[in-house]
């Protein structure tokens, strides 16, 4: 699964950053329109895909120092955390809520617990899809 | 409130022993135990005066008011006889156990199973409601799993354990069938609000199979003849659990649950026959059978089998009491509930006792064998005593309480004799013979327990250890129960008063006055029948024990293939048999064969079903145009789908998986999800490169290897499920019959701050939906990473290439 | 539109089921993918199609009616899970064949039916 090929190396270094912007443009876009934290997550695995895809997993490995499995721990933490935390203010369980806040240039903008509920689906989804990949990927010891 | 207390707290105390144990290794965990039993009998001591006035005391705990399932406690006299048994009986056993068993045994598991029993049990005298008592009354079962099989290394152990498990269980669930029942035909499942309505039931056409899977309940639970023979065979378990459940206690939750339910079931006579019946042939049965044992405790078992019976056929003779008018004759028949009661505790107080003697004897001699047992009273005087005491008991003599009751129950016998309320009179003349044949049976293994125990020769005892006394210890608690089966033959009529005449009102609620059915206990009446018919128990008692060696021979006419127990092993290896058989049948390992089950259910069932009940329809009325784009994409999916069935590379195969999969997105643009056709997109690529990924290890297809006539079968069933789905969907596709809960989601932006609907369904109205989605991807990728990595430490370690 | 999509599932639900029935592992889970491909299309034109916009409120273009959203949350979620449950027997497949050699499923089936 080794591919040398300079024009694919060279395209994939710039791809890999405009894919991971939009992701990031999906997930926060996610309550208005297209997007959210399933497609964000499998958006940001997509462009690791990518980078596993051209370059060597060490190389990979050298460049995005994660744990992956502890990328998708945290998000299930996150996700049934902020279930759990509007059970400490007294509302049912999963209860989301949201404030409107004024950011300058940006204008209103909303912010709700949603995002966190969201951010834990999305760095699931990356933690799990990558743990897969390089799983395999790196399973062919015997 | 108390009353709950009263359950809860033993099963708190279970909860904490293993804490307990840690903390305090010095002491015997058993002094902590005691604090249970003994503050539950003193709680229960306490309401004696309010009980014996009459009242009653009731308290509801909502658990599932919905289904009229509550926790209702209820103390009226009959529960209070026997919370004080459980708890009094409970806090003497817990004594002797400290002393019995040994702090290399496993301490901790002994006291939290037998706590959990306690409480259990407490719960099945309280309940009001029959769910409750249901779930109670399958905990003994359980609990009393695990103390037989408390020395698990042991075979017998655990063929007891699951012997006695598997009776009492199965006749719970036939119980609880019979509560159902019951539920039904009164719609409550209150005890007190069924036997309220109990006379408008008998007509009911379920009250007869309620009224036998209720009594296979309580026969099971209470080892009468045919299912009695569980009882030996738990015997298997440490002495003070002999002592408590298997004599005292749980075998008496049958009898518990068939006096609760006599004012419910007893305006039928076929209640009155049956329990009857079932009662003598368990007295008889038992009693005979005892005399051959050579195992003291198993002749305790039988013995204790043979005594329920008795109770249970009092029962039975009180309950004809609801079918005379209320008169001196019913008097006469409530005097047998009466008995039954009075024996139940005079049983629970010399059986307990008795076996408490067993136990010194086996800890001090190391054999309950009476074949090797013998000469031990000069030995060990003091466990003689209560033996004495307890077998002169239990074999009717006074001065002791079992001579009262079994006076009383030849009354009752000789009364249904002479009964002429019933049409086959002639049959219950029998019955003072029966039971005037077990006492002679009784009388014999009785003198079987004193004579070959303690008189004789020590020659044939274990001689690798110095035979003495118990210790004190040991001694308190069968003294206690001994003292009780003296001081109840002297003052009879305290316990009358106080104990048991409450609890003749709860078996015959409304039937008379408290003092009415209350009979003043004699100890001297007379030279009566009843008299002359002890006197010749104990004559013909005594000269068919002497000449025992010359009529023994009797015992082995029976083969060995037609007792109960072998029927009971052959049913059941027969059972193993046939079920593997037919498991071995379908069970076939091919996951094809599986597959095939579920797609030809699938169409049998679903399909059988449209057509039975001609549900299938077709209408294009009401369908969306067509554009001549989307018939081409269809048509391009449709041969990459039928494409991929001939391929002969599994990359082809893969690929053209991944053109479904793009069309599949591109239609999700047209029917307006862009959210979904965005996940569809990216899902299909990662799909495709972990196929790729994994056919590295794979080997490359080879042709199939299947016969001809496979490929036929897979092909049609194939199409025959494609032609179904399209049916149905067909059928199902204008279906308006219900209203689309769809609009509810349009007021995302009120309810859920969010304008993307499908955003909003998973973030806020169906977040639980999503959290454990979230939690199963996880689950999958943790089992994807443990598969691969987990064999990499397992062979050698060049997993890093 | 309905009929004609209905008909493509039906043609992929056979396809599938023919797959699922075969004896390599590879087929067995390609018929699963596949399989799960045509429910999440059954699901979506159930819902009835091209009834009205995307389900996104506020849009300039359109003000409603909206297109079914429950159908596509359930497909959303449906998506992800299959996915999940793909790369799982693909892996079981692979460490299957690692352990006993073979791909075939008839032959994986024990020694008691040998």
């Amino acid at each position: 699964m080794r591919i040398n090929d300079v024009i694919l190396r060279t395209v994939v270094r710039f791809v890999v950053f405009i894919i991971l912007t939009l992701a990031i443009y999906l997930f926060f876009a996610g309550h208005y329109s297209p997007g959210g934290g399933f497609i964000g997550g499998l958006v940001i695995a997509s462009a690791f895909v990518l980078l596993y895809l051209t370059f060597d997993i060490e190389k990979v490995q050298q460049g995005i120092p994660v744990d992956f499995k502890k990328v998708a721990a945290l998000g299930v933490f996150l996700a049934v955390g902020t279930g759990f935390g509007s059970v400490l203010f007294g509302a049912d369980f999963l209860t989301q809520t949201a404030q409107k806040f004024h950011i300058p240039l940006l204008g209103d903008k909303e912010l709700g617990t949603v995002m966190i509920f969201e951010l834990g689906v999305a760095l699931t989804v990356v933690g799990v899809v990558m743990t897969i990949i390089v799983s395999i990927a790196e399973g062919d010891g015997d | 409130m108390t009353i709950h207390f009263a359950i809860i707290f033993p099963l708190l105390m279970a909860a904490l022993i293993p804490f307990i144990y840690k903390a305090f290794t010095k002491v015997k965990i058993g002094w902590f135990v005691l604090l249970a039993p003994v503050t539950v009998f003193i709680l229960l001591a306490r309401l004696i005066p309010l009980i014996s006035s009459g009242e009653t005391q009731t308290h509801t705990y909502e658990w599932i008011p919905s289904l009229g399932i509550n926790f209702t406690t209820y103390l009226d006299g009959l529960s209070m006889i026997f919370g004080l048994l459980i708890s009094g009986v409970g806090a003497l056993v817990v004594l002797y156990s400290i002393f019995y068993l040994s702090t290399k045994e496993a301490l901790h598991n002994f006291y939290c199973y037998l706590l959990l029993f306690m409480g259990a049990m407490l719960g099945v005298v309280f309940s009001d409601n029959l769910m409750v008592l249901y779930a109670f009354w399958e905990l003994t079962s359980v609990s009393s799993f695990l103390l037989i099989a408390f020395w698990h290394h042991r075979r017998a152990s655990k063929a007891g354990a699951r012997k006695s498990m598997l009776i009492t269980v199965t006749g719970g669930i036939a119980m609880l069938a019979g509560f159902i029942m019951l539920h039904a035909m009164t719609d409550t499942f209150s005890i007190r609000a069924m036997i309220a309505q109990a006379p408008s039931l008998v007509e009911h056409t379920l009250f007869i199979p309620a009224m036998i899977c209720v009594l296979l309940g309580a026969f099971t639970k209470s080892a009468q003849f045919p299912f009695h023979i569980w009882l030996p065979d738990a015997m298997e378990a440490p002495t003070p659990v002999s002592a408590y459940l298997h004599s005292a206690t749980m075998v008496k939750a049958g009898i518990y649950v068939v006096a609760r339910l006599t004012p419910l079931f007893a305006y039928d006579l076929t209640w009155f026959w049956t329990v009857m019946i079932v009662g003598l042939i368990t007295l008889f049965w038992g009693s005979f059978n005892a005399v051959k044992q050579t195992d003291l405790k198993a002749l305790l078992a039988f013995s204790t089998v043979s005594q329920l019976g008795l109770i249970m056929s009092l029962l039975g003779i009180g309950s004809l009491a609801f079918h005379v008018d209320i008169d001196a004759t019913a008097i006469i028949y409530t005097q047998a509930a009466f008995a039954a009661l009075f024996h139940l505790i005079n049983h629970s107080t010399f059986k307990g006792a008795l076996f408490m003697m067993v136990g010194i004897i086996d800890h001090e001699a190391g054999t309950r064998d009476i074949r090797r047992l013998g000469g031990l009273m000069t030995i060990m005087p003091a466990t003689f005593t209560i033996a004495v005491i307890g077998s002169m008991s239990m074999a009717g003599l006074p001065p002791f309480n079992g001579f009262l009751s079994k006076e009383m129950f030849f009354t009752s016998a000789l009364h249904i004799a002479e009964a002429d309320v019933l049409s086959r009179a002639s049959a219950t003349a029998l019955v003072p013979v029966i039971a005037w044949i077990a006492s002679v049976f009784t009388f014999i293994y009785c003198m079987i327990i004193v004579v070959k125990t303690f008189f004789g020769t020590t020659e044939k005892l274990p001689q690798d250890r110095k035979i003495h006394e118990a210790p004190l210890g040991m001694l308190i608690s069968p003294f206690v129960l001994v003292f009780f089966v003296i001081a109840i033959f002297f003052f009879p009529n305290v316990l009358a008063t106080y104990i048991l005449a409450p609890a003749m009102v709860s078996i015959y609620p409304g039937l008379a006055s408290m003092q009415e059915m209350t009979p003043h206990v004699y100890a001297w009446h007379g030279f009566n029948t009843e008299l002359i018919m002890t006197l010749g128990v104990v004559l013909l008692g005594f000269v068919l024990y002497r000449t025992l060696a010359v009529w023994r021979r009797i015992y082995n006419t029976l083969p060995a293939q037609f007792t109960l127990n072998h029927v009971f092993n052959r049913v059941l290896s027969e059972g193993e048999n046939v079920s593997s058989f037919v498991t071995k049948l379908y069970m076939t390992s091919s996951l094809r064969h599986y597959s095939l089950y579920i797609y030809v259910f699938l169409i049998v069932i679903i399909g059988g079903y449209f057509i039975v009940n001609d549900a299938f329809r077709f209408s294009m009325a009401n369908n969306a145009e067509i554009h001549v784009y989307e018939v081409l994409l269809v048509f391009m999916m449709a041969v990459a789908a039928v494409a991929m069935l001939f391929v002969q590379s599994r990359v082809t195969a893969t690929v053209l998986n991944g053109v479904i999969g793009f069309g599949i997105s591109i239609f999700f643009v047209i029917f307006r999800a862009p959210d979904l056709a965005l996940t569809q997109l990216i899902v299909e690529s990662v799909t495709t490169v972990l196929f790729l990924l994994c056919f590295t290890y794979l080997p490359a297809w080879k042709p199939e290897k299947s016969s001809r006539r496979e490929k036929t079968t897979n092909a049609f069933i194939a199409l025959f499920v494609g032609a179904l789905v399209v049916l149905v969907s067909l059928s199902v596709l204008h279906f308006n019959e219900f209203k689309t809960i769809s609009s509810f989601f349009e007021n995302a932006y009120e309810l859920a701050g969010g304008k993307n609907i499908v955003n909003t369904i998973l973030g806020d109205f169906r977040a639980f939906d999503t959290m454990l989605e979230v939690v199963v991807l996880c689950i999958a990728g943790i089992g994807v990473y443990t598969m691969i990595k987990f064999r990499m430490r397992k062979g050698d370690d060049r997993h890093e290439n | 539109m309905e009929t004609l999509m209905i008909l493509l599932i039906g043609v992929l639900v056979s396809v599938a089921t023919y797959l699922v029935l075969s004896r390599n592992v590879i087929r067995v889970i390609l018929g699963t993918a596949v399989l799960s491909h045509a429910v999440h299309l059954l699901i979506l034109t159930i819902g009835e199609v091209k009834k009205g916009e995307a389900p996104l409120l506020g849009n300039q273009t359109a003000n409603g009616p909206y297109t079914d959203a429950l159908p596509q949350a359930l497909i959303l979620t449906a998506i992800v899970i299959s996915f999940a449950v793909t790369a799982f027997v693909l892996v079981l497949a692979f460490r299957a064949y690692k352990t006993n050699g073979t791909d075939d499923l008839e032959q994986l089936r024990g020694d008691e039916h040998d």
